[in-house]
């Protein structure tokens, strides 16, 4: 068997000792013999890889040194643009749509000598915990095809946990990359907010969305992020200052870690989810850490706040999708008429309620209610969070309340699936970084994620605890289900 | 906060959201809306008088760049995804009439 980390297969493609064709022909393989059955990819870029990789072996044929992910396949979420190639959202109403340019963050691949190689499934527009919203069905957990990968970025995580490819980018509005990564036992990053462009990345709510990857390991998904972070002058909210390189080792000597007793230590948390958590405090302990509960009072009430914000920016950023410029059209008596029909047609059930509690969050006489409410309990998170971060340098928490659930368990209500998103929500609220490592296995033996929460721009200690507590988890650690 | 929300409540919302739902959608959001709007109410329990609120977790004001010529994307590119296209616009439905 040859090389499966990033690392090795830039580092082989780089010296000459593996052909990135022979990457991508690999990486197919895989594919052709899963996809049937996990439905993580909504295209495979089979051409434009194989002409993406002959490029790459060309060029080091002629001596060049193709980048640092030289050959690496990479998959991207279904809702980062991707010039003259479909790129859906998982929506009907995206029918047809060939972006006319590319996203930032997948040039920055392209550019560093990766390949981009499949569109991955996505809950429709990114909301949901399932990737049951999708429009072209659901997509299956590698390591039991019974139960759901998560979401929203479900195809994500799944093509890596399957081992379609060693990266993946998703997006993370309330958990979207890192709970399907705790669920399917990879690791996912949620990068502060802003500190990642998005420009090309399709909007849900944006003061909460940020790009993120997915990995096998978590030097794997630091050599990603350092791919694509940075300023960015095509995305105004993107962050002027030069990030802190990742290459931090492990260290965590006298590093003051947190667990966050309101995501942990509450009702909905599966006993073995926390015990996962506990035994991570006693992990970085081992390894020089001091760990202690933190309390962090109005996370309690993130949920809340989360689906009045989340929903009223959605409301505002998808009504662009009116049978004008891209995607479906209806016809109708008048515009009013079209822009109804194609707006019902075109979206699923999970988007119209979306909208509707948003738009109804934003309308008057509810604007100060509800909306107004919630951007207040906003501010206390980040008010708690940041006393927090007076005596911690990082905090943990469960990942997800429990491991993957069942395929179709949690459709019919809507509130217990929101319910999967309450430890990775204060995240987003803050505009903070989070990482999720696998650690362990829940009741059903299957894998569970544990959150490493860091402050804005914190992601050099973050990833210095996740190398950490991933030393801790090899040993008895879930396999990478690699087959 | 603000009283259960009616069937008339998300009648008027559809239409402000430009969505065309059927009866059975309308009687279906009224329940879950009602259902979330509930589980938010918690909020109530927080003491917010004197708390600013939060739009945007960076502090950004506004942001400025060279004012240089660069290229766009480009139009006929942009055109051909449009459902209808003429001129070089993007073609719709008549806006005013008495259908509306």
């Amino acid at each position: 068997m040859s090389e499966t980390t990033a690392i090795e297969i830039a580092a082989a493609v780089r010296s000459g000792s593996r052909r990135a064709r022979s990457v991508v022909e690999d990486a197919l393989a895989v594919i052709a013999r899963r996809e049937a059955e996990l439905h993580a990819c909504n295209a495979v870029l089979a051409d434009e890889a194989r002409a993406a990789a002959d490029a790459i072996d060309a060029a080091v044929a002629r001596g060049e040194d193709p980048g640092p992910l030289a050959g690496v396949p990479v998959a991207l979420k279904d809702n980062l643009c991707t010039r003259g190639i479909p790129t859906t959202c998982s929506s009907k109403i995206l029918d047809g749509w060939r972006p006319p340019y590319t996203a930032t963050v997948v040039d920055r691949i392209t550019d560093a000598g990766g390949i981009p190689i499949a569109k991955t499934n996505l809950d429709e527009f990114a909301m949901g915990s399932s990737t049951e919203n999708s429009a072209f069905g659901v997509t299956r957990n590698p390591h039991d095809p019974t139960r759901v990968a998560g979401g929203s970025s479900g195809g994500s995580a799944a093509a890596v946990a399957a081992g379609y490819v060693p990266l993946a980018l998703g997006s993370d509005t309330g958990g979207s990359i890192r709970q399907p990564a705790a669920l399917c036992g990879v690791v996912g990053v949620k990068p502060t907010y802003g500190r990642v462009s998005r420009y090309g990345l399709i909007a849900f709510a944006s003061s909460l969305d940020q790009v993120g990857p997915f990995a096998t390991t978590v030097d794997d998904a630091a050599l990603l992020l350092e791919t694509i972070w940075g300023h960015d002058r095509m995305d105004s909210t993107s962050i002027a200052s030069v990030p802190e390189p990742l290459s931090g080792g492990s260290d965590v000597t006298g590093l003051r870690v947190g667990i966050v007793s309101e995501l942990t230590d509450v009702d909905g948390i599966e006993a073995e989810v926390r015990a996962a958590v506990e035994r991570a405090g006693e992990a970085l302990v081992d390894a020089g850490a001091t760990v202690d509960r933190v309390s962090v009072p109005s996370c309690t009430y993130g949920l809340s706040a989360y689906y009045l914000i989340a929903p009223a920016e959605a409301s505002s950023n998808l009504a662009r999708y009116d049978g004008v410029r891209y995607g479906l059209r209806e016809d109708g008596v008048d515009v009013a008429d079209m822009n109804a029909r194609t707006r019902a047609a075109g979206f699923g059930p999970e988007v119209k309620r979306r909208i509707m509690l948003g738009t109804y969050a934003l309308s008057a006489g509810y604007y100060d209610a509800y909306y107004g409410q919630a951007q207040k309990v906003r501010t206390l998170i980040i008010r708690d969070f940041a006393a927090a971060y007076e005596r911690f340098d990082v905090l943990l928490s469960p990942t997800s309340p429990t491991e993957a659930f069942a395929i179709g368990e949690k459709a019919a209500d809507p509130l217990s699936m929101y319910l999967s998103d309450v430890c990775t929500i204060p995240t987003n609220l803050a505009g903070h970084a989070a990482i999720t490592v696998p650690f362990g296995t829940g009741a059903a033996g299957l894998p569970v994620g544990v959150q490493v929460l860091a402050p804005a721009l914190g992601e050099s200690v973050m990833f210095r605890a996740a190398r950490a507590l991933e030393a801790a988890a090899r040993p008895s650690g879930p396999s990478a289900d690699n087959a | 906060m603000a009283d259960p929300i009616s069937r008339t409540d998300v009648e008027h919302v559809a239409k402000l959201s430009r969505l065309a739902l059927t009866d059975d959608e309308i009687e279906h959001i009224t329940r879950e809306l009602a259902g979330i709007l509930g589980h938010v109410r918690e909020m109530e329990s927080l003491d917010l008088t004197d708390v600013p609120p939060t739009a945007h977790p960076l502090p950004l004001q506004n942001v400025l760049r060279p004012d240089d010529v660069r290229p766009g994307v480009d139009r006929d590119e942009v055109l051909a995804m449009a459902p209808a296209a003429e001129d070089g616009r993007f073609r719709v439905p008549r806006i005013l009439g008495e259908a509306s």
